[in-house]
């Protein structure tokens, strides 16, 4: 069990103010605070490590080398990855995304193929699909999703019928709180021949995630929603495919040789990073891992899916209250609206009480298309929250009730 | 319940949300514009009919909160009936105000019932949501189509 109190110890943004008030976050599908932990691990590189990565001579840059590598190792470790070569940092997930969209993508799709997405994934899933398909003249295929916000097993299979050149679906959906069932999603896809991409944006920071048991091609990751620093995360994938894919960006690094008119790469994962990479980004990430790993993954993801079982049973006691996703096995994802109240409106009332909720289509247009709704208010929970928390967000939301004159 | 709070959703916005004046299609319209705020999904479809130079009717068709609600029902109360002169003369002076300070002074007179949304200044996510009508509507009257909040600089 995770002691909530405890931990939010670790996080200076969440202490009690002078006012006796504390901040409410409950928006961590978006974003995730940071433990002291991290926080001093950023600082404790650029006050004692910092140099450029992979070509010092020098001792400094020597350390900052091995600190970035050993990060690389740690999320390979962290993900049960196919080795630290099977590691690309990025940016986080978008650009993990985008490059395989890209490189993967262009050498791999061409006229009259099919590409598989479905209606519940991040627009971050959606739209460097729609790019590379509109260049390739490719069709993109939507995949349905269920009333209990489920991937549509039957439409799943019309689609895969057609031979899809990749399919791309979340882990985990950060506007239902749906976990898929995504060892049996990707062996589907590769019995038809077809590459798998996870979006594993709000699957790192809830679940405990085995790639190689998985056996899917490539894997997207954000540190920043796993206590990290923001610019951190990468891109997993098998190393032979990473090894036979172009170049996404070209520049410093990425190189082995270069001439006046070509150049010849770097091995992976170098030939993936062009530029100087986030190393400070990077050795947080690596003790948002250790945080994550000292708490107990199985712990944190219980602790979660804890927390939404019971912030939906707090929210079914007010009346004209809709949940939306599974009612069953979910993450701590909680989208609802309440009382013809817009979600916007609730958002900016249970902010006067210091709850963060998010208010919006999170992303995900086609699925607020398919739900029938503009936008939904959505509680994320994560280690530092408890049920202290729920108690002071439903208080909120009475009192949203009460504003709007919505009887409860 | 604090006082901005209180100021951003005081009773004209709440009854102009929940009983909103003028959500119509417009007979005979010969303008119309799209609004959408992309950040929130918040989308408003307004329509036009200008006879010579005055808004004969006005209506709006969408959705969003009750701020972009009561601000679109309000707008079309007060351009009613008004010149295109000063129907945009109440665009410029509805713009100064949302997005003046908090604690600057509002021109009642010239504003009328509009000076209720001055409190959105006081919580500036929802600027826009307040000013997504009054965009559109100048998108209309300039020859239609399109606007987007996040094109307008606000």
């Amino acid at each position: 069990m995770l002691d909530a109190t405890r931990v939010r110890e670790d996080f200076p943004i969440l202490a009690t103010g002078s006012d006796g008030r504390r901040l409410i976050y409950l928006d961590n599908a978006a974003t995730t605070q940071k433990p002291r932990r991290v926080i001093d691990a950023v600082r404790q590189y650029y006050e004692s490590s910092n140099a450029n990565v992979h070509r010092g001579a020098y001792a400094l840059a020597v350390r900052a080398t091995e600190l970035y590598e050993a990060a690389r190792e740690r999320v390979a470790g962290f993900v049960g990855a196919w080795g630290p070569e099977s590691v690309v940092f990025t940016r986080g997930t978008t650009e993990a995304i985008n490059l395989v969209a890209t490189s993967w993508g262009r050498a791999h799709v061409r006229a009259g193929d099919s590409v598989v997405v479905t209606a519940m994934d991040h627009h971050s899933n959606l739209i460097p699909w729609q790019l590379l398909c509109r260049e390739r003249e490719a069709t993109l295929r939507m995949v349905g999703v269920t009333p209990e916000g489920a991937i549509d097993q039957d439409d799943l299979r019309s689609a895969l019928a057609r031979g899809p050149r990749l399919v791309a679906f979340p882990f985990v959906s950060n506007a239902l709180g749906t976990i898929n069932p995504a060892a049996e999603l990707v062996r589907m896809a590769h019995e038809v021949g077809a590459a798998v991409l996870i979006d594993g944006a709000q699957a790192a920071p809830h679940l405990p995630v085995d790639l190689q048991a998985l056996d899917c091609d490539f894997f997207a990751f954000s540190g920043h929603k796993m206590l990290g620093p923001m610019g951190s995360g990468g891109l997993v994938a098998k190393p032979a495919l990473l090894d036979a894919m172009p170049p996404y960006q070209g520049g410093g690094e990425m190189i082995a040789q270069v001439w006046d008119d070509r150049a010849t790469w770097n091995r992976i994962p170098h030939k993936f990073e062009a530029g100087t990479p986030n190393v400070a980004a990077a050795v947080g990430l690596m003790a948002a891992m250790d945080y994550l790993d000292g708490l107990g993954r199985g712990a944190v993801a219980a602790h979660e899916s804890a927390l939404a079982r019971g912030a939906i049973d707090r929210l079914g006691e007010l009346d004209g209250v809709r949940v939306f996703g599974p009612r069953g096995d979910r993450s701590g994802v909680v989208s609802f609206v309440f009382g013809g109240i817009h979600p916007h409106d609730l958002a900016t009332i249970v902010d006067q009480d210091g709850v963060c909720i998010r208010a919006g289509h999170h992303c995900a247009q086609p699925l607020m298309r398919r739900l029938g709704v503009p936008a939904t208010a959505r509680a994320s929970f994560y280690v530092y929250n408890d049920v202290s928390d729920i108690d002071v967000l439903i208080g909120a939301l009475r009192k949203a009730a009460a504003l709007f004159r919505v009887s409860v | 319940m604090s006082g901005a709070l209180a100021e951003l959703y005081q009773q004209l916005i709440i009854e102009h949300s929940r009983s909103p004046r003028n959500q119509r299609a417009v007979a005979g319209a010969n303008r119309t514009a799209e609004g959408i705020n992309p950040l929130c999904g918040d989308q408003i479809t307004l329509q036009l009919r200008v006879e010579g130079d005055r808004v004969a009717d006005v209506g709006f068709e969408g959705s969003g909160c009750a701020i972009s609600k009561a601000s679109a029902s309000l707008m079309t109360g007060a351009v009613l009936g008004k010149t295109l002169a000063e129907a945009d003369a109440l665009f410029e002076q509805f713009h100064q105000m949302v997005t003046s300070r908090a604690d600057a002074p509002v021109s009642d007179a010239a504003l009328g019932k509009l000076a209720a949304l001055a409190g959105v200044r006081a919580f500036p996510a929802r600027v826009k949501c307040a000013s997504l009508a009054w965009h559109t509507l100048h998108a209309a009257l300039a020859g239609g189509g399109a606007v987007s909040t996040e094109s307008a600089t606000e």
